[in-house]
């Protein structure tokens, strides 16, 4: 039987990566692709302008990451408190 | 055998076309059958063992529809740089999804998303409004779903836009029925396959024509193999420009309109019940995240090709028809004339296509262009469907016709693939939600497997008939799914996991201030019901478009769900150990039968 701290503190844990990943899905996407996306168009690399690039492409390959990223936080953070099955 | 190899190269489109989709057809009723669905857990949730990679795949091809393989790649050509906006979209989304939903909702472990919102919110009440908002948001989807596939066969089968869509109804009927859940997640795993592979093949083989880069992703940043030197997109803006567009890498809708559209489609994605409920056929919560991740990995591949797709059609169609002489055009553009998806107006007599930025035709009272009348107030005399760049690609490329068959098949298959998922999820809610748990508790397990093939069927017709008698509004309305989603649900849910709080009061409020406040900015500024004419953009709410406003609607709808919820009285006891349960990941049951 775990105790109700464990699960507070794996709560906690959570929020904590759920959090920081979040905040990296809005700068990619909503930050590179459309707020700053004119000045990052200023830098080109090969054919793409950079804003016009995390906007179509970049921002695409990062959420990827970001889940797989999230899956193994998790897996570990499972492990370290006993909630692992 | 030299024979019977040249015959091959030489069958034509149409041979090839049934060919291709008379096996894809058989190989999906055929897992049809091997699947077949015994028990209700087998009907609604396949069971609740799903290999993650089985459920990331039949997620993916649930997901893209007929609008991801047929339309969204014709409708960045057009846009340009906005077409970001159903990228992201449409993939970040799955983000949310993967980090705020899918594992506590796999914890719940409940069959459909009105269980999840009638048992947090202790309330009958809460599960009607969400069993209403869920019919709601599939049904728009779904017609949308059947006139796809009844433009697939009219193009390429050549038969009528009607008998297609009747072909597809019976097949969609089928499996869907037979199989349930189980029957059609493995046929969506098929499907995933067929449409996957025909969307890459003519993208990678027009990206090696025009860039030398087998990867669409890097070969329209690259620069064009005629030796010029010059970067394909750079080459595209020069000639957008010059035919007076927009730069292509610019777009030219406001910044706060692309924000509010990209946020209401990835809120909207998050909270589409259909996408949901994919993730309680998995066996453990860190299947639900892990099978998240491999859904949006295998979306990501059409989604980031797409706009490589988008770059290349453009090009190559503007190119094709900018003023070349209208008696020397290519088939393609005879074949899509018959279906008047491209339509020519000899404006200035001179027999040259002459195709600039402007309406070429006026536009009559059904909001539709009329063609037999041409705009005399811009110089453009060529209408392009955006629908057909897609399809029509592999043609002005000119590849090999099992190519373009290929095509027709792979377009089928996405249609097939989310009809059948959202027509899971209208059946369920009926059976399920309504019957089961409203109106008739005592039912027995085969009572209500009966009744949720009974709704199936019933779901079908009504989904067959809208796709044969589009309501004006159905296109439009397609679009807006996503804003009614985002207006509804994910609120309820989001809050549900993480704000132990919350109460009933709070969330029915909420949900309902936030669907009806969509609804009616819709009706307002996208149907123009309320008034004679459609109001203009400039009487948009702070620019935000109709798409866009499912972020407002949402943000009513947390604010209302708070603000409600802090004069009432907190949830029973019970109800807080629920969210507390499934905040920990371990000791997920099966999906009950509760």
């Amino acid at each position: 039987m775990k105790t109700d701290n464990n699960a507070k503190a794996y709560w906690r844990d959570n929020i904590k990566y759920v959090l920081i990943l979040l905040v990296i899905w809005f700068i990619v996407s909503y930050g590179a692709g459309i707020l700053f996306k004119d000045e990052l168009n200023t830098f080109k690399i090969g054919g793409f302008k950079l804003g016009f690039w995390f906007a179509q492409q970049g921002s695409m390959y990062v959420f990827v990451i970001l889940i797989f990223v999230y899956v193994r936080l998790m897996n570990k953070l499972d492990k370290k408190y006993g909630y692992d099955e | 055998m030299m024979n019977r190899l040249f015959l091959t190269t030489e069958m034509d489109v149409q041979t090839w076309t049934y060919i291709l989709v008379g096996l894809t057809f058989t190989l999906y009723i055929g897992i049809a059958i091997w699947s077949r669905a015994g028990s209700t857990r087998e009907f609604y949730v396949a069971g609740g063992g799903v290999s993650p990679l089985a459920n990331g795949m039949a997620t993916a091809a649930d997901w893209m529809s007929a609008a991801s393989f047929i339309s969204m790649a014709g409708i960045i050509s057009f846009a340009g740089y906005d077409g970001a906006v159903y990228l992201m979209g449409w993939t970040g989304g799955y983000v949310l999804l993967a980090l705020l939903l899918a594992p506590y909702l796999r914890k719940f472990g409940k069959f459909t998303v009105p269980d999840f919102i009638g048992d947090r919110y202790y309330s009958k009440a809460a599960r009607i409004v969400a069993v209403f908002c869920a019919l709601l948001v599939s049904f728009t989807y779904v017609a949308g779903q059947m006139r796809g596939v009844g433009i697939v066969f009219s193009r390429f089968l050549e038969v009528d836009i009607n008998t297609g869509v009747i072909i597809g109804m019976l097949i969609v009927l089928f499996y869907a029925v037979l199989g349930g859940m189980k029957g059609i997640t493995y046929t969506q795993v098929a499907q995933y396959c067929v449409l996957i592979f025909a969307f890459m093949v003519p993208a990678i083989f027009i990206s090696i024509q025009m860039t030398g880069n087998p990867i669409p992703q890097l070969g329209f940043g690259s620069e064009l193999s005629d030796g010029s030197g010059t970067y394909l997109l750079d080459k595209l803006d020069g000639l957008s420009t010059e035919l007076g567009f927009a730069e292509y890498t610019e777009g030219s809708k406001s910044m706060i309109d692309v924000f509010a559209i990209t946020l209401a489609l990835m809120v909207g994605t998050a909270g589409l019940p259909h996408v949901i409920v994919r993730f309680f056929t998995v066996k453990r919560v860190k299947d639900a995240r892990k099978s998240a991740g491999i859904a949006l990995l295998l979306i990501v591949i059409l989604y980031t090709s797409a706009p490589a797709v988008a770059v290349f059609a453009r090009t190559n169609m503007i190119e094709t028809v900018s003023n070349q002489p209208y008696a020397k055009v290519p088939e393609w553009f005879k074949k899509w004339e018959e279906t008047e998806l491209v339509v020519f107006t000899d404006k200035n007599s001179d027999g040259n296509i002459q195709y600039l930025a402007g309406d070429a035709f006026i536009k009559g009272e059904n909001g539709k262009f009329d063609f037999n009348q041409p705009n005399l107030s811009t110089k453009n005399e060529l209408y392009i469907d955006r629908d057909i760049m897609v399809l029509a690609n592999p043609e002005i490329a000119k590849l090999p016709n099992w190519v373009i068959a290929l095509v027709a098949a792979g377009g089928l298959a996405a249609a097939l693939s989310t009809a059948a998922g959202l027509l899971l999820v209208i059946s369920s809610s009926v059976s399920h939600d309504l019957i089961k748990k409203i109106v008739k508790p005592s039912i027995s397990e085969n009572g209500e497997l009966i009744a949720a093939r009974l709704s199936a069927v019933g779901a079908v017709c009504i989904a067959g008939y809208f796709g044969i008698n589009p309501p004006g509004f159905v296109a439009a309305v397609v679009a807006l799914a996503f804003g009614l989603a985002a207006a509804s649900f994910f609120p309820a849910i989001i809050l549900g996991i993480f704000y132990k709080r919350m109460n009933k009061e709070g969330a029915i409020a909420g949900m309902i201030v936030g669907i009806v406040s969509m609804l009616l900015y819709m009706i307002k500024y996208k149907l123009g019901w309320l008034d004679d004419v459609l109001p203009s953009k400039s009487e948009w709410w702070f620019g935000i478009s109709p798409e866009g406003f499912g972020t407002i609607a949402m943000l009513l709808n947390f604010i209302v769900s708070i603000t409600i919820m802090k004069f009432t009285k907190a949830p029973p006891q019970e109800v807080q150990d629920i969210v507390e349960n499934i905040r920990i990941p371990s000791g997920a049951k099966e999906a009950l039968n509760h």
